[in-house]
Parts: structure tokens; sequence; C-alpha cells
């Protein structure tokens, strides 16, 4: 029997197209890229009684299962079902694998449950942006990172959303010790200075890393209860125009950025490119052509940002031009 | 005298006392630990029972009310000085028999070396009594049993310690014997609970000879210590403090003094005119700091600043274990004194 497969489905259904013919990949969405022992092991026996015998790691800390013949993604799709469950991402028929793929796997750093740095708790964050969006099939990234250190790359993502605390300062407990001076010099970005005998931070210039808070040895420097973060938007790698988000909105809150991530779904339905190669197009290549003010209007829709937000009136990327010049001088 | 109290009794005694005494207590506040979303045990004033943390050693010691860690005690203008308003209503401190010992150090530090007591200590210290909370077992890194400090010293004028779902009190202050008779269930016979024993053991050497002075085992610490002080700003009996004289920037006439603590761990401590600065690697901060502990207080006042609560190592970011540096002190003089014997 020849095979006579609908690739568009099987795409959609989270398996690649694979170069070797009659064999796919099972891509398994993993969120804040934490994943249980127990789901592990299946992702494992998946491997060993479908695929051949290998897991490839991806950048966005998924898992894909190379070597599965086209004729036993139902019978992997039943085998997902666990890992899905445990996972608890969303799904539409049980039994039946994974929705969608378009909207990528949600990244995140260990955060706060395993980094000294890590300003909020990334994997419950990241499980709750992926239980907002998933499933959807639009192409969107979303990366959350810990603190300021960025070790999740979000600045490479349409939403890149770095933690950040507001550091609260006891004068009664300074010592005046200066560590907090140093450790915010040599560690971040030279925010904190002495008067007196007691610190001054320059609330424009700190960027809310919690180092100073980290290093104080008496517990005058101590974290805000709210949790705040930085929203990155519309960074990209890739053949046009790849470059960095750059920084929209700053002491953000939580529910915003949800909120603003689902936003964008509207957006893009509005003013996707109809004829865009498999119905998918960059966010950020769509918002340089509709302009920045009709993606701000569509995003904040409903959006009540709080009073310590700071947003900013137009955002400027840079990054190289290889559909302009790909000359190198 | 003893008593058997619900914990609305407790309650009660607490804020009976509130009409008389502040008090000042472990307190468990949220949100404040040095990571995201951890918290840290430190001592505050309190009002009620729900406000007291009794089931977890405190990080941070009782001493920041005797020996406050930033405390303006004068001001001055051209031709005056004017001392510091404080707030000395009575306060009852509630601490562990540890804790207790520890307060003798700060007395004897304060008030007992040299001719002169200090003043500001003086004023605070006289309000100052103390309720012991019993210890029914021993904590992550305790080591009283070993510095003889797990039986608190008299001192206290009631103890309290949770038993049964309710509190069991010990009260030595007859004045107070009716207010807790008042809000108990029973009366009984209470001996404040103490600790025998703890995991961490330590042997502190007897007399430390010079020639540990320039030993290698300070060596290690210059790599992994990363002098920020807090096993000393954490240590009830650490009494180190600095003065920062403060002209006000409007107009640099004008002024105060103030007393913030310091730390032979922390950079300046030893820093002299010139630039010269004493002890400048870790290892060198740590041996003095040790030595002061288990050594050169001894040696002055008869016996040791230590008194083995273990919030050095329970504090250090780097798992640097003072308990685990007096045994290498210990195990380095008896190879030292057998090196010595060797040689004659
Ligand atoms: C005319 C000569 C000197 C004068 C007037 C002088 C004065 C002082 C004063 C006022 C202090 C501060 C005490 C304090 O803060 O409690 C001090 C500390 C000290 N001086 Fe001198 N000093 C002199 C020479 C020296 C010399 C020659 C040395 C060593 C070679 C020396 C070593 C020290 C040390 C080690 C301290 C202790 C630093 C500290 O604990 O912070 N001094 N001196
Ligand atoms: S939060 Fe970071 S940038 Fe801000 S003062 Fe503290 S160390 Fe400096
Ligand atoms: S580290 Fe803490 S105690 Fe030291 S100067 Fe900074 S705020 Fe004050
Ligand atoms: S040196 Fe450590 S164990 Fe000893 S009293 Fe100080 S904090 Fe406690
Ligand atoms: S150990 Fe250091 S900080 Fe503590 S009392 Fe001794 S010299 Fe002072
Ligand atoms: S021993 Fe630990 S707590 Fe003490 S100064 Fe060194 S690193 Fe800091």
């Amino acid at each position: 029997m020849s095979l006579d497969v609908n690739v568009k489905a099987l795409m959609k259904n989270a398996f690649r197209q694979s170069k070797v013919r009659g064999e796919t990949a099972s891509r398994v969405r993993v969120p804040g890229g934490l994943i249980n022992a127990e789901s592990m092991a299946r992702v494992v026996e998946i491997a060993q009684e479908f695929g051949n015998g290998t897991i490839f790691l991806t950048n966005r800390q998924g898992m894909e299962i190379p070597g599965i013949p086209l004729e036993k993604v139902p019978e992997v799709n039943e085998r997902l079902q666990a890992i899905i469950d445990d996972s608890g991402v969303n799904q539409e028929e049980r039994g039946k694998g994974y929705p969608a793929a378009g909207t990528r796997n949600v990244v995140g750093c260990p955060g706060s449950r395993l980094c000294p740095f890590g300003c909020y708790d990334t994997t419950a964050l990241a499980r709750r942006m992926d239980k907002a969006v998933f499933p959807n099939n639009r192409h969107v990234k979303i990366a959350f990172t810990g603190c300021s250190n960025d070790c999740a790359h979000v600045a490479l993502n349409d939403f890149g959303i770095i933690g950040m605390t507001e550091p609260q300062y006891d004068r009664d407990r300074c010592i005046g010790c200066e560590q907090c001076v140093k450790w915010c010099r040599s560690r971040s970005v030279g925010a904190l200075s002495v008067v007196n005998g007691k610190i001054v931070r320059d609330e424009d210039l700190c960027i809310g890393c919690g180092v100073c808070v980290n290093y104080c040895p008496t517990r005058a420097w101590t974290r805000s209860p709210e949790h705040y973060f930085r929203l990155k938007i519309m960074g990209r790698t890739g053949k046009q125009n790849p470059r960095l988000a750059e920084d929209w909105l700053k002491w953000v809150d939580e529910d915003s950025i949800i909120k603003i991530a689902q936003n964008t779904y509207a957006y893009i339905d509005e003013h996707i490119d109809p004829g865009a190669p498999g119905g998918k197009e960059h966010i950020g290549y769509i918002v340089d052509r509709t302009g920045f003010e009709e993606f701000v209007k569509w995003a904040l829709d409903g959006v009540e940002l709080g009073p310590k937000c700071e947003r900013a009136s137009r955002v400027y990327w840079g990054g190289k031009r290889y559909d302009r010049s790909n000359e190198l001088k | 005298m003893g008593y058997v109290l619900s914990r609305e009794g407790l309650d009660q005694v607490l804020q009976g006392l509130g009409t008389e005494y502040r008090l000042y207590a472990p307190v468990l506040k949220m949100g404040e630990g040095r990571f995201a979303d951890t918290d840290v045990v430190r001592y505050d004033f309190v009002t009620s029972l729900d406000q007291i943390e009794l089931s977890k050693k405190s990080d941070y010691a009782f001493k920041e009310l005797l020996t406050p860690l930033s405390e303006t005690l004068f001001f001055f203008t051209e031709g005056e000085v004017k001392v510091a308003d404080k707030d000395v209503r009575d306060v009852i401190v509630l601490l562990r028999a540890c804790d207790l010992h520890a307060v003798k150090r700060l007395d004897q530090m304060y008030l007992a070396n040299g001719t002169e007591k200090d003043w500001f200590y003086q004023r605070i210290r006289d309000h100052v009594r103390f309720a012991l909370i019993g210890c029914p077992s021993s904590f992550e890194n305790c080591f009283c049993a070993s510095m003889g400090t797990n039986v608190a010293p008299e001192g206290w004028v009631f103890s309290l310690e949770e038993a049964d779902g309710g509190y069991r009190c010990a009260v030595a202050d007859g004045t107070l014997a009716g207010l807790f008779a008042e809000h108990a269930d029973a009366e009984a016979d209470v001996e404040p609970a103490h600790v025998v024993e703890n995991d961490t053991k330590v042997r502190v050497p007897e007399n430390v000879p010079t020639a540990i002075y320039k030993h290698q085992m300070w060596d290690e610490y210059t790599v992994r210590c990363l002098k920020c002080g807090r096993c000393t700003i954490a240590c009830p009996t650490c009494t180190c403090y600095t003065m920062q004289d403060v002209f006000y920037t409007d107009n640099g006439r004008v002024g105060e003094r103030r007393r913030v603590a310091a730390s032979c761990m922390i950079d300046g401590y030893t820093d002299v005119a010139g630039g010269g600065q004493y002890r400048r690697t870790g290892g060198e901060r740590m041996r003095f700091k040790v030595l002061h502990k288990v050594h050169d207080f001894r040696a002055r006042f008869g016996y040791d600043m230590c008194v083995g609560c273990g919030r050095c190592d329970d504090i250090c970011p780097e798992y640097i274990s003072f308990a685990a540096c007096v045994n290498k002190l210990a195990d380095a003089v008896d190879a030292l004194g057998k090196e010595v014997d060797g040689d004659e």
C-alpha cells in the first residue's frame, strides 16, 4: 500500500515531516522545561518502541522522538497521553496527541525553584502561559527568565519576560558595609551609592535584579512582595532581519503579560498576510508592516497596567537586514 | 512554680504582660529571605502569641535589641550635643538557653571590659528582662552541649515551650505567678526543656600555640569565604561596632554620630590611615574570628565567647562551617603539639 498521509494535519498534530521517507518525529511539549521523571521515562519508552532509540533535545526545551514510522502515529499519540496529562498541556481530544504545534513550547530558565538569583517561579508562570495560549497554530515564541541574567535568552523571542524585584530598603538595618554597592557595580549596573553612611538607589538605573538583596548581610535589603517583570518584544532569529527583542514594558505585572499575549492572537488573525507560506508569519514582521501603534492598540485591549508600570512610547529594533544587503564590510 | 496553659491561655498571659512590657520575640518574616519567596526568622516587637515563631531557630539573634545594627547615639550642632531619644520602656525578650548565655558575653563586653561601662548599652540593658524558650530537641547545626550552654543560666523570669498541643511554663519571678495562675489550665512541676546532645559536636582546644598563626589550615578559607560577615551579624555574641560621624548635607556643621555593627570578616575592619589593612584574606579573617570565639576571649575573661548556637553555620552562603573549623583547629593544635614533642 502506498502511503497517503495528510502532512499538514500531521504537522499540526506536532509530528515533524522527516527527510526519511515513511518516518516522522514526535514533538513533546515541555512548558517551562521541567518534566517529571515518569514522563521522561515514557519518552524513552516511545523512542525505544516506536522510534530509532534516540531523543533530540530541542533548543526550546522540548523533545523530539525521531524515526517513528508514519503508520505508528495513532499508537504514539495514545502513548503521549500520560505525558500530556502530567504536563498539564491543553488538549482537544484525549488519545489524539497534541492539537497544535504553531505556538512553540514556552521556555523557562530554572527560576526561583532552583536558582538563587531567580526573582519568581518561572516554571509555574511558563505553565500558566502555556495554558493561556495553547493550543494555537499561530507561530508565537514566548520565554520566561528569572532575572536580568537572561539565561533563557528571552531576547530571541516574540515575548521575552524577565523577572524583577523592587528592592526594599530598611535603613535601620543597614550597617553601611557597602557590599550591596560593590556587588551591584560588579554583578549588575551600579545603581547604588553611599550618602552619609546609608545607601541611595538610583531608581531609573536599577534593573530590579535583586543582587543587592542577595548580598546584604543584614536583610536591610529585601524583595518587594510583588513580582515585577520586564517585557521585551519581537525578537527573532531567521533569514530576513534577525534581531533582539527590545524593552516595551518595565515593572509590569504577571496578569497583564498573560493578557497581552492572548490579545496578540487576535491581532495576528486580523493582520496576518493571507498569502504567508503555511499560514505562518512571524509576528515581528506583521508589526513591521502594520506599525507599532496598531500592535499596541490590540495588545493592550482591556489591560490595566499597574501604577508602577513604565511603557516605552516607541520601540526601535536593530539587527541585520539580510533582505537588503548581505555584504561583509 | 509551673503551669500548663492552652494556646489561648498563654496568649492571654502575653497580652497581660503587654500592659507593662514590650515583648521582643522571634518572628517569621514572610518573603524577607535572601531568595525569592523565602522567609527569614528575626526578632521584632510582638503583641500576641500568633506573631511569635517558636518552632524554628531565629536566623538573626536577639542582640539587635541590645546592640542595634544601626543606632544614632547623639546629634551635634556647633556647640552642643543632644543625646538621641530612645524608647526605654521595659522589654521582655524571648530567647533560648544559648542566647541567655550570650547575654552574659554582651554584658561582659559592654559593661565589664575595662573601667568604663558603655552608657548607651546600659541605657537599653537596664530595661530588659528575659523569658526562656525551652528546647526539647536540638536544631540543625546547634552545638550548645559542646560549649556547655545547653542549660540556661539564671536570669529568666519565666519559660515557655510547646507540649501536647498546649504550653508548659515555669515561672521564676514570683510577681508574675498571679498572671499565669489566672490563665492556666493547671499547675504542674515544670523544668524548662533542654537538649543534652547535639548532632554537631565541637572540640575546643585548650591552649593554642602561636604557630597556628601561620598554619596552612586557614588557606582554604581564603578561597572559600566571601568576606560577607553574615556569620558575625547573625551571631548572638559578636559585639563589634564602628562609628559613623555624619554631617548633614544642607548644613555641614550639624550632624549625628551613629554606631553601626562591624565585623572582622567585612572589608574596612582593619583599615588604618595610609591605606594599611591588617587582615586582607578570608583565611586571615577566619583565623581571627575563630580564635576570638574559642580562644582569645577566654584568655581575657576565662570562658569562651561562642555559645554554640550554630547560626553562623546556618547562614553562611558558602557552606563554611565554623563548627568544622574549630574541630580542624583542635586537630591542628594536637598535631603541632606532637611536632614539638617530637623535636624534644
Ligand atoms: C603618632 C602616631 C600614631 C597615632 C597618633 C595613632 C593614632 C591612632 C588612632 C587614633 C587610632 C584609632 C583608634 C580607634 O579607632 O579606636 C589608631 C589605631 C591603630 N593604630 Fe595607630 N597611631 C599612630 C601610630 C601607629 C603605628 C606606628 C602603628 C603600627 C605600626 C599603628 C597601628 C594602629 C593599629 C593597628 C590601629 C588599630 C586599627 C583599628 O583597630 O581600626 N598606629 N591609631
Ligand atoms: S536590584 Fe540590582 S540593579 Fe537594582 S540596586 Fe539592587 S543590585 Fe542594583
Ligand atoms: S549590604 Fe546591606 S547592610 Fe551593607 S550597606 Fe548595603 S544595605 Fe547596608
Ligand atoms: S560563633 Fe557561631 S555558634 Fe558561636 S555563638 Fe556565634 S553564631 Fe553561635
Ligand atoms: S568574631 Fe569578629 S566581629 Fe565577632 S566579636 Fe569577634 S572580632 Fe568582633
Ligand atoms: S564564613 Fe561564610 S558567612 Fe562568614 S564571611 Fe565567610 S562567607 Fe560570609
